[in-house]
């Protein structure tokens, strides 16, 4: 389950290894975002937007975790999700984010979703390294 | 978290209670495709009103089963999609192309009565 990280504000780190962590990561976002006064349909984007980056996990890497926590911009508040594996890397980022593209005859909604409902879509990837896609939303 | 289906008349109806894991979703699949067989149901409500995410996955098994179904020869509607969960569906890209959905359990029953006239739950 989720582990408070030390010395920081709202921060947890949920270890996503199975389907089941998918369902527990989505609710901690939600809480967190309940939290940070998002409005019920800002926190469910936030919470559609784990789903998917935690689903990505298990399909693509079978474990890794999604880190969450609060961001500040000035007066603006926000919600910052880290989702980290070690899996094999994306061959093509560009393409792993163009609508309609999938390689696990999904819809291939999954990444490009996400970049519509967030703010801010960061991916790193690395045939070493793992995947990280950073994604940032703020509250309205 | 297993989904009970009732059934009514020749309607089945599965109302989803929690948040429900991919191996959830695809048990409520397989257990509505057989029991479309086994009770000869002419109608299916799925009510998704406590689901308070529908991501990809969610969507297309929801869009399968109600594609499965139809090949069974029986119609499906999906009722009780919650207003911001709609709205995260439509900007993620999700729209659950031809398949029916509803406002509540009640306009579903209606709208299967209206549909199939001949297995209407009350006559």
């Amino acid at each position: 389950m989720q582990q408070p990280l030390p010395d920081a504000e709202a921060q947890y780190c949920v270890p996503v290894a199975s389907v089941n962590d998918i369902v527990t990561a989505r609710l901690q976002g939600r809480g967190l975002a309940q939290q940070l006064g998002f409005s019920p349909g800002e926190a469910t984007l936030v919470a559609t937007a784990i789903s998917e980056l935690a689903r990505n996990i298990v399909q693509y890497a079978g474990k890794g975790d999604i880190e969450l926590r609060s961001a500040n911009n000035g007066n603006r508040r926000g919600i910052v999700v880290v989702a980290r594996d070690r899996g094999p890397g994306i061959a093509d980022v560009r393409l792993a984010v163009q609508s309609g593209y999938s390689t696990s005859g999904g819809l291939g909604m999954g990444l490009p979703g996400v970049r519509r409902i967030v703010d801010d879509f960061q991916i790193v990837s690395d045939r070493q390294l793992g995947t990280t896609i950073t994604v940032t939303k703020w509250r309205g | 978290m297993s989904v009970p289906i009732l059934k009514q008349s020749q309607y089945l109806i599965a109302t989803i209670q929690s948040a429900l894991t991919d191996e959830d979703l695809l048990t409520l699949q397989a257990k509505l495709v057989q029991s479309v067989g086994k009770f000869r149901s002419r109608g299916v409500i799925v009510d998704v009103t406590a689901l308070d995410v529908l991501d990809s996955f969610a969507s297309r098994t929801l869009r399968d089963i109600a594609h499965i179904i139809r090949l069974r020869g029986a119609e499906t509607v999906i009722v009780g999609i919650q207003p911001e969960v709609a709205f995260a569906m439509v900007q993620l890209g999700i729209t659950l192309e031809k398949v029916s959905t509803a406002l509540d359990l009640e306009e579903g029953l209606a709208y299967l009565d209206k549909r199939l006239p001949h297995a209407a739950a009350s006559p």
